[in-house]
Protein backbone atom coordinates (compact mmCIF):
# COMPACT_ATOMS: atom_id res chain seq x y z
CA UNK A 1 0.00 0.00 0.00
CA UNK A 2 1.26 3.42 -0.90
CA UNK A 3 1.69 5.65 2.13
CA UNK A 4 2.59 9.28 2.51
CA UNK A 5 6.29 8.39 2.88
CA UNK A 6 6.41 7.27 -0.74
CA UNK A 7 5.11 10.61 -1.89
CA UNK A 8 7.52 12.51 0.34
CA UNK A 9 10.46 10.51 -1.02
CA UNK A 10 9.44 11.14 -4.62
CA UNK A 11 8.98 14.86 -4.07
CA UNK A 12 12.28 15.02 -2.18
CA UNK A 13 14.13 13.44 -5.07
CA UNK A 14 12.42 15.79 -7.50
CA UNK A 15 13.33 18.81 -5.37
CA UNK A 16 16.98 17.76 -5.18
CA UNK A 17 17.04 17.23 -8.94
CA UNK A 18 15.74 20.75 -9.41
CA UNK A 19 18.46 22.20 -7.19
CA UNK A 20 21.07 20.11 -9.00
CA UNK A 21 19.78 21.41 -12.32
CA UNK A 22 20.40 25.00 -11.22
CA UNK A 23 23.99 24.12 -10.35
CA UNK A 24 24.73 22.09 -13.46
CA UNK A 25 23.39 24.58 -15.99
CA UNK A 26 24.85 27.78 -14.59
CA UNK A 27 25.08 29.35 -18.04
CA UNK A 28 21.74 28.42 -19.51
CA UNK A 29 19.01 30.47 -17.87
CA UNK A 30 16.25 28.61 -19.71
CA UNK A 31 17.23 25.35 -18.01
CA UNK A 32 17.50 27.24 -14.71
CA UNK A 33 13.91 28.41 -15.10
CA UNK A 34 12.84 24.84 -15.89
CA UNK A 35 14.67 23.61 -12.79
CA UNK A 36 12.72 26.16 -10.73
CA UNK A 37 9.54 24.76 -12.24
CA UNK A 38 10.65 21.27 -11.16
CA UNK A 39 11.22 22.53 -7.60
CA UNK A 40 7.76 24.10 -7.49
CA UNK A 41 6.30 20.86 -8.87
CA UNK A 42 7.95 18.93 -6.03
CA UNK A 43 6.43 21.33 -3.51
CA UNK A 44 3.05 20.91 -5.16
CA UNK A 45 3.25 17.12 -4.97
CA UNK A 46 4.08 17.41 -1.28
CA UNK A 47 1.14 19.74 -0.68
CA UNK A 48 -1.32 17.51 -2.51
CA UNK A 49 -0.03 14.33 -0.88
CA UNK A 50 -0.35 15.75 2.63
CA UNK A 51 -3.74 17.19 1.78
CA UNK A 52 -4.98 13.82 0.57
CA UNK A 53 -3.54 11.72 3.37
CA UNK A 54 -4.66 14.09 6.13
CA UNK A 55 -8.09 14.57 4.58
CA UNK A 56 -7.81 18.35 4.64
CA UNK A 57 -8.48 20.18 1.39
CA UNK A 58 -6.57 23.36 2.33
CA UNK A 59 -3.40 21.82 0.93
CA UNK A 60 -4.97 21.51 -2.50
CA UNK A 61 -6.24 25.09 -2.39
CA UNK A 62 -2.74 26.30 -1.62
CA UNK A 63 -1.29 24.03 -4.30
CA UNK A 64 -3.44 26.01 -6.70
CA UNK A 65 -1.95 29.28 -5.45
CA UNK A 66 1.55 27.84 -5.88
CA UNK A 67 0.57 26.97 -9.44
CA UNK A 68 -0.59 30.55 -10.03
CA UNK A 69 2.62 32.06 -8.71
CA UNK A 70 4.69 29.58 -10.73
CA UNK A 71 2.90 30.57 -13.92
CA UNK A 72 3.41 34.27 -13.21
CA UNK A 73 7.06 33.67 -12.39
CA UNK A 74 7.63 31.78 -15.63
CA UNK A 75 6.01 34.56 -17.67
CA UNK A 76 8.07 37.32 -16.05
CA UNK A 77 11.26 35.25 -16.13
CA UNK A 78 10.91 34.54 -19.83
CA UNK A 79 10.13 38.22 -20.53
CA UNK A 80 13.32 39.25 -18.72
CA UNK A 81 15.17 36.56 -20.68
CA UNK A 82 13.86 38.00 -23.95
CA UNK A 83 15.05 41.54 -23.21
CA UNK A 84 18.38 40.18 -21.95
CA UNK A 85 18.85 38.26 -25.20
CA UNK A 86 17.79 41.30 -27.24
CA UNK A 87 20.35 43.50 -25.56
CA UNK A 88 23.32 41.13 -25.52
CA UNK A 89 22.67 38.52 -28.19
CA UNK A 90 23.32 35.65 -25.78
CA UNK A 91 21.64 34.10 -22.79
CA UNK A 92 24.81 33.19 -20.90
CA UNK A 93 24.03 34.57 -17.48
CA UNK A 94 27.25 33.66 -15.70
CA UNK A 95 28.84 36.86 -16.98
CA UNK A 96 25.92 39.13 -16.26
CA UNK A 97 27.86 41.89 -14.57
CA UNK A 98 26.61 45.02 -16.28
CA UNK A 99 25.47 46.53 -13.01
CA UNK A 100 28.78 45.69 -11.31
CA UNK A 101 26.91 44.12 -8.45
CA UNK B 1 -1.71 -3.84 -5.92
CA UNK B 2 -2.48 -2.06 -9.15
CA UNK B 3 -2.23 1.22 -7.23
CA UNK B 4 1.30 0.38 -6.08
CA UNK B 5 2.34 -0.56 -9.59
CA UNK B 6 0.92 2.63 -11.10
CA UNK B 7 2.52 4.74 -8.38
CA UNK B 8 5.97 3.31 -9.10
CA UNK B 9 5.43 3.69 -12.84
CA UNK B 10 4.55 7.38 -12.53
CA UNK B 11 7.24 8.08 -9.94
CA UNK B 12 10.06 6.42 -11.88
CA UNK B 13 9.00 8.03 -15.15
CA UNK B 14 8.74 11.44 -13.51
CA UNK B 15 12.16 11.26 -11.89
CA UNK B 16 13.76 9.91 -15.06
CA UNK B 17 12.31 12.75 -17.11
CA UNK B 18 13.41 15.26 -14.47
CA UNK B 19 16.96 13.91 -14.85
CA UNK B 20 16.65 14.33 -18.60
CA UNK B 21 15.39 17.92 -18.17
CA UNK B 22 18.56 18.99 -16.41
CA UNK B 23 20.98 16.97 -18.55
CA UNK B 24 19.58 17.19 -22.07
CA UNK B 25 21.87 18.87 -24.60
CA UNK B 26 19.16 20.62 -26.53
CA UNK B 27 16.85 23.02 -24.62
CA UNK B 28 13.94 21.97 -26.84
CA UNK B 29 14.38 18.37 -25.65
CA UNK B 30 14.52 19.70 -22.09
CA UNK B 31 11.11 21.33 -22.50
CA UNK B 32 9.65 18.14 -23.94
CA UNK B 33 10.99 16.10 -21.01
CA UNK B 34 9.55 18.74 -18.66
CA UNK B 35 6.13 18.16 -20.24
CA UNK B 36 6.48 14.42 -19.62
CA UNK B 37 7.41 15.11 -15.99
CA UNK B 38 4.31 17.27 -15.57
CA UNK B 39 2.08 14.57 -17.03
CA UNK B 40 3.48 11.98 -14.64
CA UNK B 41 3.08 14.35 -11.69
CA UNK B 42 -0.55 14.81 -12.70
CA UNK B 43 -0.88 11.02 -12.71
CA UNK B 44 0.54 10.87 -9.18
CA UNK B 45 -1.97 13.46 -8.05
CA UNK B 46 -4.87 11.59 -9.61
CA UNK B 47 -3.71 8.55 -7.66
CA UNK B 48 -4.39 10.24 -4.32
CA UNK B 49 -7.72 11.61 -5.46
CA UNK B 50 -6.73 15.21 -6.21
CA UNK B 51 -8.09 15.22 -9.73
CA UNK B 52 -8.78 18.97 -9.89
CA UNK B 53 -5.17 19.93 -9.17
CA UNK B 54 -4.01 17.21 -11.56
CA UNK B 55 -6.11 18.57 -14.42
CA UNK B 56 -5.00 22.10 -13.53
CA UNK B 57 -1.42 20.93 -13.73
CA UNK B 58 -1.97 19.54 -17.22
CA UNK B 59 -3.86 22.63 -18.42
CA UNK B 60 -1.71 25.34 -16.85
CA UNK B 61 1.74 23.78 -16.95
CA UNK B 62 1.60 21.75 -20.13
CA UNK B 63 -0.86 23.96 -21.95
CA UNK B 64 0.52 27.36 -21.02
CA UNK B 65 3.88 27.37 -19.29
CA UNK B 66 5.58 24.63 -21.31
CA UNK B 67 4.31 26.10 -24.57
CA UNK B 68 5.63 29.51 -23.44
CA UNK B 69 9.00 27.86 -22.81
CA UNK B 70 8.92 26.24 -26.23
CA UNK B 71 8.14 29.56 -27.90
CA UNK B 72 11.02 31.30 -26.17
CA UNK B 73 13.48 28.47 -26.80
CA UNK B 74 12.64 28.44 -30.47
CA UNK B 75 12.71 32.24 -30.80
CA UNK B 76 16.18 32.57 -29.31
CA UNK B 77 19.18 31.49 -31.28
CA UNK B 78 21.10 29.50 -28.69
CA UNK B 79 24.61 28.23 -29.10
CA UNK B 80 24.13 24.81 -27.54
CA UNK B 81 27.81 23.92 -27.35
CA UNK B 82 28.76 27.13 -25.52
CA UNK B 83 25.91 26.60 -23.10
CA UNK B 84 27.31 23.22 -22.12
CA UNK B 85 30.81 24.53 -21.44
CA UNK B 86 30.49 24.85 -17.67
CA UNK B 87 28.58 21.61 -17.19
CA UNK B 88 31.46 19.41 -16.10
CA UNK B 89 33.14 22.22 -14.16
CA UNK B 90 30.08 22.72 -11.98
CA UNK B 91 29.35 19.02 -11.64
CA UNK B 92 31.26 18.23 -8.38
CA UNK B 93 29.91 21.24 -6.50
CA UNK B 94 26.38 20.58 -7.74
CA UNK B 95 26.50 16.92 -6.78
CA UNK B 96 27.96 17.76 -3.37
CA UNK B 97 25.23 20.28 -2.57
CA UNK B 98 22.51 17.99 -3.93
CA UNK B 99 23.79 15.10 -1.78
CA UNK B 100 23.89 17.30 1.33
CA UNK B 101 20.35 18.45 0.67
CA UNK B 102 19.19 14.91 0.00
CA UNK B 103 20.84 13.67 3.21
CA UNK B 104 19.09 16.37 5.22
CA UNK B 105 15.71 15.62 3.72
CA UNK B 106 16.17 11.85 4.16
CA UNK B 107 17.14 12.53 7.77
CA UNK B 108 13.86 14.35 8.22
CA UNK B 109 11.87 11.50 6.72
CA UNK B 110 13.81 9.02 8.87
CA UNK B 111 12.97 11.04 11.97
CA UNK B 112 9.33 10.83 11.00
CA UNK B 113 9.56 7.09 10.45
CA UNK B 114 10.94 6.43 13.94
CA UNK B 115 8.22 8.62 15.41
CA UNK B 116 10.11 11.75 16.37
CA UNK B 117 7.85 13.97 14.27
CA UNK B 118 4.13 14.08 14.67
CA UNK B 119 2.15 14.68 11.52
CA UNK B 120 -0.73 17.06 11.85
CA UNK B 121 -4.07 15.49 12.58
CA UNK B 122 -6.95 16.03 10.21
CA UNK B 123 -9.40 18.66 11.32
CA UNK B 124 -12.44 16.43 11.21
CA UNK B 125 -14.92 19.15 12.02
CA UNK B 126 -13.68 21.60 9.43
CA UNK B 127 -12.78 19.24 6.62
CA UNK B 128 -15.58 19.06 4.10
CA UNK B 129 -17.16 15.69 3.65
CA UNK B 130 -15.63 13.72 0.81
CA UNK B 131 -19.04 12.70 -0.50
CA UNK B 132 -19.03 15.49 -3.05
CA UNK B 133 -16.49 15.53 -5.82
CA UNK B 134 -13.00 16.89 -5.30
CA UNK B 135 -13.66 19.81 -7.63
CA UNK B 136 -16.89 20.78 -5.90
CA UNK B 137 -15.24 20.66 -2.49
CA UNK B 138 -12.32 22.82 -3.62
CA UNK B 139 -14.68 25.26 -5.26
CA UNK B 140 -16.81 25.55 -2.14
CA UNK B 141 -13.70 26.33 -0.12
CA UNK B 142 -12.08 28.65 -2.65
CA UNK B 143 -15.09 30.89 -3.11
CA UNK B 144 -15.98 31.15 0.57
CA UNK B 145 -13.13 31.02 3.03
CA UNK B 146 -10.26 31.77 0.66
CA UNK B 147 -11.98 34.23 -1.64
CA UNK B 148 -9.58 37.08 -0.86
CA UNK B 149 -6.56 34.88 -1.52
CA UNK B 150 -8.20 33.87 -4.77
CA UNK B 151 -8.60 37.53 -5.76
CA UNK B 152 -4.97 38.21 -4.88
CA UNK B 153 -3.95 35.28 -7.09
CA UNK B 154 -5.86 36.92 -9.91
CA UNK B 155 -4.10 40.23 -9.28
CA UNK B 156 -0.73 38.44 -9.34
CA UNK B 157 -1.57 37.03 -12.75
CA UNK B 158 -2.69 40.46 -13.99
CA UNK B 159 0.53 42.08 -12.78
CA UNK B 160 2.56 39.32 -14.43
CA UNK B 161 0.70 39.78 -17.69
CA UNK B 162 1.13 43.57 -17.76
CA UNK B 163 4.73 43.24 -16.64
CA UNK B 164 5.58 40.78 -19.39
CA UNK B 165 3.97 43.03 -22.01
CA UNK B 166 5.72 46.17 -20.74
CA UNK B 167 9.09 44.41 -20.58
CA UNK B 168 9.03 42.97 -24.07
CA UNK B 169 7.09 45.65 -25.95
CA UNK B 170 9.03 47.71 -28.47
CA UNK B 171 7.42 50.78 -30.01
CA UNK B 172 7.30 50.31 -33.76
CA UNK B 173 9.81 52.36 -35.72
CA UNK B 174 8.25 53.38 -39.01
CA UNK B 175 10.15 55.49 -41.49
CA UNK B 176 7.51 58.15 -41.78
CA UNK B 177 7.62 59.04 -38.11
CA UNK B 178 4.75 58.88 -35.71
CA UNK B 179 1.47 60.62 -36.30
CA UNK B 180 0.39 62.60 -33.24
CA UNK B 181 -3.33 63.14 -33.56
CA UNK B 182 -3.54 65.41 -30.54
CA UNK B 183 -0.87 67.69 -31.93
CA UNK B 184 -2.67 67.90 -35.24
CA UNK B 185 -5.96 68.80 -33.62
CA UNK B 186 -4.39 71.42 -31.31
CA UNK B 187 -2.78 73.29 -34.20
CA UNK B 188 -4.64 76.46 -35.20
CA UNK B 189 -3.95 78.97 -37.97
CA UNK B 190 -3.05 81.85 -35.65
CA UNK B 191 -0.02 80.08 -34.21
CA UNK B 192 1.03 78.34 -37.38
CA UNK B 193 1.06 81.26 -39.79
CA UNK B 194 2.02 84.93 -39.71
CA UNK B 195 1.06 87.75 -41.97
CA UNK B 196 3.88 89.84 -43.49
CA UNK B 197 3.71 92.83 -45.75
CA UNK B 198 7.11 93.23 -47.36
CA UNK B 199 8.07 96.51 -48.96
CA UNK B 200 8.44 96.52 -52.68
CA UNK B 201 11.81 95.14 -53.78
CA UNK B 202 12.74 93.64 -50.41
CA UNK B 203 12.37 90.10 -49.26
CA UNK B 204 10.92 88.80 -46.08
CA UNK B 205 13.16 88.08 -43.15
CA UNK B 206 12.10 84.86 -41.59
Amino acid sequence: MIGIEHYIVVSTVLFVLGVLGIFLNRKNIIIILMAIELILLAVNINMVAFSAFLGDLVGQVFAMFILTVAAAEAAIGLAILMIYFRGRGTIAVDDANQMKG
Amino acid sequence: MIQTFVFYLFAVLMIASAVMVITARNPVHSVLWLILAFFNAAGLMVLVGAEFIAMLLVIVYVGAVAVLFLFVVMMLDIDVAAMRAGFMKNFPLGIAIALILLAELVLGIGAYRVGAIELGTPMASEAPAMVESNTAAIGAMLYSKYVFLFEIAGIILLVAMIGAIVLTHRPSKSKRGQQDIGKQVRRNPDEATQMKQPEVGKGVEL
